[in-house]
């Protein structure tokens, strides 16, 4: 079988190598060229050089747009994954309705960007109506407003990630470290936790990730109002290749610095996460 | 077992290119087929046009006419709609592809530069000759590249209803007697002012519907109201033609009509009918809607706004009663001044698309706006004061507005052309639109305002 696995590699490879590469590496790569040129459509570039990747990092918006990412995707990785852990303890306890709590918990990632983006608008807008004042008033409430958003939709996700991971804690290494004495918090700490970092690494980078190219919430919920101070690193990428005539290369080059950044930041934390995964 | 495995081998191996061959082949076919049809085409012109329409709120009328069209000639009109506000973006992903569209519009002399490439000598058209007034026509080198076909008008919209019951109270504060009266910014003022003590007697929220600084929305006031104050400071300076030239020539601008462009502005936010702090919540369709309903009496737009007026439900505004004022800043001899009058939408045909669709494109065009058939559309249901000579003086459009835009342009007047077709782009508009909302939130000063203003035009023509 491995020998006649290996003689037919090519042959059930093939398929999706060509998928592959028509859907993603060629478009990459094209990227990536126009990057380095000037263009209005893709058939008529221009090259430049690196002048595109100079303009942007000259560009105050990306880089309040980078800062405002990077706040924010600290903020939200944080919240969800501590929310999450929580309602996964709290739901692996076997309580009544257990069931009807994750499903709960868990429908609204069902519900798209775009939608949950203008459902929340209109319900903070209505809360600050209230003081006369409108998500757009300050960067702030768009800030925290996305934070919510975020939460809420991606909370009841991770949950059922940890959920799966607790519930591979074997009962009886539990069982042995109450025996032996160890408080609520002991276990917690040095039992469950190395046990289900497998989980831990899977929700860090989905929502490492998430956060980081956030779009469709963004452009729903303020679209970068007021004044584009809360704009994140998407939407301006965005507004540069179709708001600027004549700046498509430099929102190319935004996007290539853009794919760097969270390649990097997702490969750190997946081998610095990994290490720490033990066999259970 | 081996002999097994080996036939499933040979099997699936067949299977495979006998799926791949049928991928292929059919497309092979397909290009085929186009080659066909345009062999074809070379002798009874293209079949299929493409028509990228910038105005969602007629799209449904365009779809109608594309059925008629092709009920009478057999050409297929394909019409595809951008949502508002995304018509480049549209029509650059759409020009890339290989059904291209064969008509697109083009936003003036500043959209005439990003699209040069694409753009059609449209000189020796027959549509070109239809024109009214030749030199509206965007053109450059001697080549026409943009056919304008609908001219528009803005102003301040009122609803005379409420002017009335107003001028009608005992103790009103202003001389005048009536809405037409009001010819410069300080009689505005006074009377606006005075609507606003005596708003509850005369059952209104506010005499001027929201100021919408929602992103997207700005473009009454960045735009349209910007015109005012670059309109007379391109005015200022002789050496050009027109205001349009002097702009597009403008590398800086002073904002000299600064001052100008705050009275009116302050004068719609203080007497609104929603607070300055919330106005980036408002779209232009919130703001249509009050005005519609009769909380406000008063709003700016220009007269593509009727269907929205008239759509809205329990709509209370009577056609009679709506009427156009000019926007009055405070501007030396604004007393002859008229409704902002001029046009952003040109029609142009994709030069890099095959001689037959571009030659059908222009066939369609010119049945639009001289079959009588056409016409009748052009009119009625799109509504188009449309610049050129094969419309009768019957065939003008009926709604309210229009007709408010005509009777001004034959006022004696001078209609404050749109000078905005010079400025620099879509980024300049934005970021002064945001400064506007910042102003009104409180959080920037008036002279933040004026320096966005300035700054971001010599940024954005520095480019």
């Amino acid at each position: 079988m491995q020998k006649s696995m290996k003689k037919y590699f090519a042959l059930f490879a093939l398929p999706t190598i060509i998928a592959f590469s028509v859907a993603f590496v060629l478009p990459f790569i094209l990227g990536v060229y126009l990057s380095f040129t000037e263009f209005t459509t893709v058939n008529d570039a221009k090259w430049v050089g690196l002048s595109n990747y100079v303009k942007a990092f000259s560009n105050q918006d990306f880089l309040n747009a980078l800062w405002f990412t990077v706040k924010f995707t600290v903020v939200s990785v944080l919240t969800i994954n501590v929310f999450a852990f929580i309602l996964a303890m709290l739901l692996t306890r076997g309580k009544k309705g257990t069931n009807l709590f994750r499903t709960v918990f868990f429908m609204p990632n069902l519900i798209g960007g775009i939608v949950l983006g203008y459902i929340w608008q209109l319900i903070i807008n209505g809360v600050l109506y209230k003081f006369d004042l409108t998500l757009t008033f300050d960067p702030k409430y768009g800030f925290w407003g996305l934070v919510v958003l975020m939460n809420w939709q991606l909370i009841g996700y991770m949950m059922i990630i940890y959920v799966a991971g607790i519930q591979n804690v074997p009962k009886d290494v539990i069982e042995v470290a109450k025996i032996d004495g160890a408080s609520r918090f002991q276990v917690l700490r040095n039992v469950t936790l190395p046990l289900v970092m497998p989980s831990i690494t899977i929700c860090l980078f989905l929502t490492l990730s998430n956060s980081f190219k956030l779009f469709d919430q963004n452009l729903a919920l303020t679209a970068g109002a007021p004044a584009k101070q809360t704009a994140m690193l998407a939407l301006d990428i965005y507004n540069t290749f179709y708001g600027k005539t004549g700046w498509e290369g430099v929102g190319q080059a935004k996007a290539v610095v853009f794919f760097v950044l969270v390649a990097l930041i997702a490969l750190v934390q997946l081998l610095i996460t990994r290490r720490k995964e033990v066999e259970s | 077992m081996n002999k097994l495995k080996k036939m499933l081998g040979i099997m699936l191996v067949f299977t495979l290119v006998t799926v791949l061959a049928a991928a292929c082949g059919k497309s092979d076919n397909s290009a085929a087929g186009e080659n066909g049809a345009k062999g074809e085409g070379a002798s009874n012109g293209a079949k299929e046009i493409y028509f990228l329409n910038f105005k969602p709120e007629i799209a449904e009328v365009y779809e109608k006419i594309a059925k008629d069209y092709e009920a009478e000639t057999g050409v297929k009109v394909k019409v595809v709609t951008a949502a508002s506000g995304t018509y480049e973006t549209k029509l650059k992903s759409e020009i890339s592809k290989k059904d291209a569209p064969t008509i697109f519009q083009i936003n003036g002399p500043v959209g005439y530069q990003a699209w040069k490439d694409y753009t059609l000598d449209l000189k020796d058209t027959k549509l070109y000759s239809y024109l009214s007034d030749p030199s509206l026509a965007v053109t450059s080198d001697g080549g026409v590249y943009g056919i304008p076909y609908v001219v528009e008008g803005y102003g301040i919209i009122y609803n005379d209803a409420i002017m009335q019951k107003y001028f009608a109270l005992p103790d009103k504060a202003v001389s005048i007697s009536s809405a037409s009266e009001i010819n410069n910014f300080a009689t505005l003022k006074a009377v606006v002012e005075d609507m606003t003590a005596k708003k509850d007697q005369l059952g209104i929220k506010g005499v001027f519907a929201s100021t919408s600084l929602g992103a997207g929305e700005q473009w009454r006031w960045q735009t349209h109201l910007a015109n005012l104050p670059l309109y007379y400071e391109f005015k200022d300076n002789t050496e050009f033609d027109n205001t349009v030239l002097a702009g597009l020539a403008a590398n800086e601008v002073q904002f000299k009509y600064a001052d100008n462009f705050k009275n009116i502005f302050d004068l719609y936010t203080n007497n609104s009918v929603t607070k300055g702090a919330l106005l980036g919540g408002k779209s232009v369709a919130d703001s249509m809607a009050e005005f519609a309903l009769g909380q406000a009496a008063m709003v700016q737009n220009g007269n593509w706004a009727w269907g929205q007026i008239n759509e809205v439900g329990g709509n209370v505004v009577k056609a009679e009663d709506i009427k156009f004022l000019p926007i009055y800043t405070g501007v030396n001899g604004e007393e002859k001044q008229g409704l902002a009058i001029g046009t952003e939408n040109y029609l142009a045909i994709n030069s890099k698309v095959s001689p037959e669709k571009q030659q059908a494109s222009i066939d369609f065009l010119e049945w639009l706006f001289t079959s009588d058939k056409g016409k009748a559309y052009v009119t009625q249901e799109l509504g188009f004061i449309a610049p050129f000579n094969t419309f009768n003086e019957n065939e003008k459009p009926a709604d309210p507005l229009a007709k408010e835009v005509m009777s001004w342009m034959e006022k004696d007047v001078t209609s404050v052309p749109w000078t905005f077709a010079a400025f620099p782009s879509e980024e300049f508009k934005n970021q002064f639109g945001d400064a506007l909302l910042q102003y009104v939130q409180g959080n920037q000063s008036w002279d933040e305002v004026v320096k966005v203003f300035t700054e971001s035009w010599a940024a954005e023509k520095a480019k």
